[in-house]
């Protein structure tokens, strides 16, 4: 017993330590750390190079956790009220977003005879981009203030909310329940997630008072045990861990909503970094090669897709030609959500290639999304741009937002 | 002139207020969830791009608050000064005991009664110039008030509550 918890703090201390300083590096470079994780845990893992064995328990516990405090966090970010708000003024931004983007990885996935289920899932995995990475990049460069802003922010909030549905429908498919049972768990995460908005709506006040703002540590052990417990109640529920996690954080709002996010932020970065390595340790290397070619011709329509999505949104709110295309690029990278669905595809053990082959997908877009970014910003661009503008009709005068 | 502030939700990081200015250039403020702040300038060739975003701390915004409505009430001082000798400034106090603590700016009808302007509230070291007619007052509030001797003394006797 003493020998294997004396490996444990050995390997996972290592580990920890070896991400840290990845993390550093790629801030260095301007790269999320993301990938780097990933990395980390297909070098750690099964088959890499220096395989950990008596970790392995503790970090699957540790990635579930991650993913719970990721949607917890997620749901502090936004109240009720910005959703539904959102949702009214950006349902077809959002209905663009799932019918571009979620289609290709379905087509993809029933194109090398995956079967259903699997499709479902890659759907998800090529539909959600990752609101942590495009919020960074976005701050890196400046454009928080930039009029698309708001569109590409929208679009991110409502592939979050879709996602409450989401999770529920692919973990009850992913456990064999068939169609009908995926629509049965899909019609109680809709009444679920309903009563949840309203309640948070009407009594957000009342619930957040139960919480004490004042001190942290209260604060602290009272907002990740209610997470927990929601988390757990909803994953026996079947409508998953994660979808609970992202209700407990839309029902907090005001001081504690601010509060906790602050507190939790910490737990946040060190179990989502878990959640990431364990992702990589359980997926082969020596799979990767095979599936890189697939991977990354799916990369590149689904980048394009996005690229569409974000032009035609930001088209509707009268953003010009160099916002319309800075939303697009911006909405490229996968991150978070697409690793947590192939991590439910994985659990499930539904289709074996889907985990080497979603995490390949995530390193490019990932990579390359923040980097297309920075397209718009070089000077040859912005000619280019310039002279398409002055060629055609000097735009009319544009109102800004809704 | 009422200048028009647009005010953007921005989901998940704040909100973003902006304005046009009469030359054409867009100004705005993003003001973050956790409390910081950014002045924003927009490009004048691509109108949704900013070119520059200077975070502010409490203080920085604090100050040029305090520069822009300094500079703007000593205008409107300046402005009243050169155009009629006779005109006196005169600060007066609402203290804790006045019936005009709660009550709104529109409610003493010191213009219409003395022909005096009140032109700024200084609160809490903080100038607010032009207070309109539906700006309450609160107690320990410092009125500027612009007018002839008479009108000065009429304000005071108002504020004192001797008229009701």
């Amino acid at each position: 017993m003493h020998s294997t918890t004396t490996i444990l703090l050995v390997e996972v201390g290592a580990l920890l330590f070896a991400l840290g300083m990845l993390g550093r590096l790629g801030r260095r470079v301007g790269l999320s750390p993301i990938p780097l994780y990933l990395l980390a845990g297909l070098f750690f893992g099964r088959g890499g190079p220096v395989p950990l064995s008596a970790g392995e328990q503790f970090i699957s516990v540790g990635a579930e956790i991650g993913v719970i405090l990721l949607l917890v966090m997620l749901g502090l970010e936004y109240s009720a009220s910005e959703l539904i708000g959102n949702l009214r003024s950006a349902a077809p931004a959002g209905a663009i977003d799932a019918a571009l983007n979620a289609l290709p990885g379905a087509g993809f996935a029933l194109l090398l005879g995956w079967g259903w289920a699997a499709a479902l899932v890659l759907a998800g995995i090529t539909w959600v981009s990752s609101s942590g990475v495009i919020a960074k990049v976005l701050g890196d460069l400046g454009r928080v203030g930039n009029r698309e802003t708001p569109v590409i922010l929208s679009v991110l909030v409502i592939e979050d909310l879709a996602m409450a549905f989401y999770l529920p429908l692919v973990t009850a498919v992913l456990a064999g329940v068939g169609l009908v049972g995926g629509l049965k768990a899909l019609a109680v995460a809709v009444v679920t997630v309903a009563a949840v908005l309203v309640m948070a709506l009407r009594y957000g006040g009342t619930i957040s008072s139960f919480m004490s703002v004042r001190d942290p540590e209260a604060l602290l052990l009272s907002v990740l045990g209610l997470t927990l417990f929601v988390a757990g109640v909803a994953a026996e529920l079947k409508v998953s861990a994660a979808v609970g996690a992202f209700l407990v954080g839309i029902a907090l709002s005001g001081q504690v909503a601010h509060h906790a996010t602050e507190i939790l932020s910490p737990l946040r970065d060190l179990f989502a970094a878990v959640f990431f390595v364990f992702f990589g340790l359980s997926t082969n290397p020596a799979d990767m090669p095979r599936v890189l070619l697939p991977a990354f011709g799916l990369a590149v329509v689904t980048m394009l897709t996005k690229l569409l999505t974000g032009y035609l949104g930001a088209k509707r709110v009268g953003i010009a030609l160099p916002g319309r295309l800075r939303a697009g690029l911006a909405l490229m990278p996968r991150g978070e959500f697409s690793i947590v669905i192939a991590g439910l595809a994985v659990a499930s053990g539904i289709e074996p290639e889907l985990a080497p082959l979603a995490a390949a997908y995530v390193l490019i877009t990932v990579v390359t999304g923040p980097m297309l970014a920075r397209l718009t910003d070089y000077g040859w661009f912005k000619a280019a741009v310039h002279r398409m503008a002055t060629r055609r009709r000097r735009p009319e005068p544009l109102p800004a937002g809704e | 002139m009422r200048v028009r502030v647009e005010q953007t939700p921005l989901p998940g990081i704040g909100v973003r207020h902006d304005l046009v200015t009469s030359s054409g250039r867009t100004v705005g403020v993003v003001s973050h969830r956790n409390g910081r702040r950014d002045l924003v300038l927009y490009d004048v060739d691509d109108p949704d791009a900013c070119l520059a975003s200077i975070p502010l701390t409490d203080d920085e915004a604090e100050a040029l608050a305090d520069v822009l409505g300094a500079s703007l009430m000593l205008g409107q001082l300046a402005g009243l000064r050169q155009q009629a000798a006779g005109l006196l400034t005169e600060q007066m106090a609402i203290t804790a005991g006045s019936a005009f603590v709660g009550r709104r700016l529109g409610d003493t009808k010191a213009r219409t009664r003395t022909s005096a302007s009140i032109v700024a509230v200084l609160r809490d070291r903080e100038v607010i110039a032009s207070p309109g007619p539906t700006f309450q007052f609160e107690a320990n509030d410092v009125v500027v008030v612009v007018g002839t001797r008479a009108g000065l003394d009429g304000v005071t006797a108002i504020l004192a509550g001797e008229h009701g």
